[in-house]
């Protein structure tokens, strides 16, 4: 590689662009990330900085043995990772396969699908509690169950919630993994599967011998996200019940105890930071992937 | 490329330090106070409240010539960043709570001590308003309404079946296991948000061991693993057959409905109610009775949590804020306030109570004939063991009976450390 002259607006110019981000980052990531993991430690009220005490592991040994909702959550979050994993990513990808077949209004489509992607929060539990609500929701008056006892109460029955709100995410992630997918499959290079026509490849050899052989950058971008989106679903949940009785996730639980009255920094701090490490796996695999790819 | 790379590394550290430095330096200096300008933070967001919170400051611009700059915001908004918002820049005046939320803020020298302000308005209060203002002898919050938690049932459903008011605990299982007979779902529950729960749970609290052992939980100098913590519970097992079983289901709003269309016969619920149910016809058909006695102290003591007014440590030395928290503590002031909110009952004596509806009226006689007010759990207790501990405990307790008062005893224990 040749050493490569700067000028000295080069070298302001790249300053900016790469202490801007830069510094945004330490500032709003790494430096919170590093005082969690040192808060994680201590006893604090969040109040005078000459209140912190240290704890040791005691805020750990809180979260792993006398928080009730902390094994749950942990078991909600594996069974939320298998769901998308297993349902919602297939069926974002079968989306996309799907549309990319040029078929009539797939535009339409594509928009209807993605239009879960785009709604807000509030939007998004209006929209579940119509469906969901015991007496008068839509699900129950389809089923002919409303207003009778053998109704299913979809939130707060702790045995159904759980699949009640993940019927929900899988409406947005499908969407959101679908567009991803098809953007993809449209960048792909149409001589592959034109070599492939001439080879004597039917449909289904094309897709699978071909097609997702060559997409394995998105591949693998997918199922990051997938991971991510198990490790912070958050929203929907959050929004049904304020993720208790059946719907307690790890990010919940963080939230609960870091922020708003019921703060209790350390125990909040130390949850923040197993749920740090475990997202970590999936995100350091990714860059190294990423990293030894470029180099 | 090696060498520029590492200048431009040093440029982004550099830059990376401004910030940080600047966080380092203070706020702005204290509010005004020459005496005639003064400002009040506000919770009360939704648009009856706030109308009446207007009026207030209305009320007190024109008597005193002072200014009053009002700065709402949502209630969760002031509840969630209460230690952020004391600390940082907040208003003189602030609307907040009495009890642990109170006294918390209060010992940690986040709110000013206003005893000046009480010796002019002292005498518009009882002594359990004044008890509930206080922390160690000194007062911190000047009290504007208040509204209990009872039992509401419709006045038609029990001259149709023919049924008794309770009187006692008993008297109430009774009479639920009649209603259940004819075809009723006995007790209205709505335990979705979690802490409508802790209402029933603060009554048979109350009822079985007593006023003063419901204040010594909430600050945990009692223990949660202890036989009178399960004794409630064991009361409570009496009563949860009869409760509405979708009660994890619904918000308190939607349990409302039932009792406005006559599927629950009962409701435990503070006088708010009357906020959700407004149609006329189903108001005047509302009645209500305190929580039936169960062990000991019969009735005495009622739930009738109080919304007021405290003043920010800064706002010490500012003699506005000091006069508008004197006005707020007048029957006028207060009158100003209800006569756009009714909903709710001053707390100022000679207050006009001649709009009081029947509701009202009882209400207000339930608290004047009460010996002890609690707070509300969440308004009693740390707010992290009400949120965190409280509301999944009592919903696993809504949902299949069954309370780890052991857990509960550990997570306490590690939480007030924290506090």
């Amino acid at each position: 590689m040749s050493k490569l002259r700067l000028s000295r607006s080069d070298r302001v110019v790249l300053a900016v662009m790469v202490g801007v981000p830069t510094l945004v980052q330490a500032v709003l990531v790494w430096i919170p990330t590093l005082l969690s993991i040192g808060l994680s430690f201590t006893r604090w009220n969040g109040l005078a900085v000459s209140d912190i005490e240290p704890a040791g592991l005691s805020n750990y040994r809180f979260a792993v043995e006398d928080y009730p909702p902390f094994w749950p959550a942990v078991a909600h979050n594996v069974i939320w990772l298998a769901f998308l994993a297993l349902i919602a990513t297939p069926l974002g990808v079968a989306l996309a396969v799907v549309l990319d077949q040029n078929i009539r209004g797939s535009r339409i489509y594509q928009s209807i699908f993605f239009t879960p992607v785009m709604l807000s929060l509030v939007l998004v539990g209006i929209i579940w509690q119509l469906v969901y609500a015991r007496d008068d929701g839509l699900l129950n008056n389809v089923l002919g169950t409303a207003g009778t006892p053998g109704a299913v109460d979809w939130f707060g029955d702790p045995d159904v919630n759980l699949w009640a709100a993940l019927v929900a995410t899988a409406w947005r992630h499908a969407g959101y993994i679908m567009v991803l997918y098809l953007a993809g499959l449209k960048g792909l290079d149409p001589t592959l599967r034109e070599a492939a026509a001439i080879d004597g490849a039917n449909g289904r050899q094309t897709l699978f011998r071909v097609v997702f052989p060559a997409m394995k950058q998105i591949n693998v971008l997918v199922v990051v996200i997938t991971f991510i989106e198990a490790l912070r679903a958050f929203d929907i949940a959050y929004v049904i019940n304020r993720g208790t009785n059946g719907l307690e996730l790890l990010s919940i639980l963080v939230i609960q105890n870091l922020v708003g009255e019921g703060q209790v920094i350390g125990v909040g701090s130390a949850l923040a930071v197993l749920l740090l490490v475990v997202s970590l796996v999936p995100i350091v695999i990714y860059l190294v992937r990423t990293f030894r790819r470029a180099s | 490329m090696t060498q520029s790379r590492r200048t431009v590394l040093k440029g982004a550290a550099a830059l990376g330090a401004i910030p940080i430095l600047a966080a380092c330096t203070g706020g702005d200096p204290a509010s005004s106070s020459d005496g005639k300008a003064t400002s009040l933070g506000s919770g009360l967001a939704d648009a009856v409240p706030k109308s009446g919170i207007q009026a207030m400051v209305d009320g007190f611009q024109t008597s005193s010539g002072d200014t009053v700059r009002l700065n709402v915001m949502p209630r969760d908004q002031l509840v969630n960043n209460i230690s952020t918002y004391l600390q940082a820049n907040p208003e003189d005046v602030i609307t907040w709570f009495a009890g642990y939320r109170m006294r918390f803020y209060a010992d940690k020298g986040l709110l000013a001590p206003i005893d000046d302000v009480w010796e002019k308005i002292g005498a518009n209060f009882g002594t359990g308003l004044a008890a509930a203002s206080s922390h160690e002898g000194k007062k911190y919050l000047v009290p504007n309404y208040n509204y209990p938690w009872v039992v509401f049932y419709r006045k038609s459903v029990f001259q149709q079946h023919g049924y008794q008011v309770p009187k006692t605990f008993d008297a109430l299982v009774a009479l639920c296991a009649q209603m259940k007979k004819d075809g009723l779902s006995p007790i209205a529950f709505g335990g979705k948000d979690g802490w409508p729960a802790m209402g029933t749970f603060d009554y048979l609290n109350m009822r079985t061991n007593g006023y003063q052992f419901h204040v010594d939980l909430c600050a945990h100098k009692e223990s949660w693993d202890s036989p009178k913590v399960k004794a409630v519970f064991d009361n409570w097992k009496a009563l949860l057959p009869y409760q509405d079983t979708a009660a994890l289901g619904q918000s308190w709003q939607q349990a409302a409905k039932n009792l406005a269309n006559k599927k629950s016969g009962l409701y435990v619920i503070g006088t708010f109610l009357l906020q959700e149910i407004t149609d006329k016809s189903v108001v005047d058909d509302l009645d209500f009775f305190p929580f039936p006695e169960i062990a000991v102290e019969g009735t005495e003591a009622v739930e009738a949590p109080i919304d007021g007014f405290v003043m920010s440590k800064r706002a010490e030395k500012n003699k506005a804020a000091k006069d508008f928290l004197a006005y707020l503590g007048t029957p006028a002031a207060q009158d100003a306030y209800a006569a756009k909110d009714p909903s709710n009952l001053q707390t100022a004596a000679g207050a006009n109570t001649s709009s009081f509806s029947p509701i009202q009226k009882k209400a207000a006689e339930l608290i004047a004939a009460s010996k002890n007010v609690s707070q509300f759990f969440d308004r009693d207790a740390l707010p992290a063991m009400a949120s965190n501990v409280m509301i999944p405990a009592l919903q696993g307790f809504v949902k299949d009976g069954t309370i780890d008062t052991r857990g509960l005893e550990a997570q306490a224990k590690t939480l007030y450390a924290s506090a």
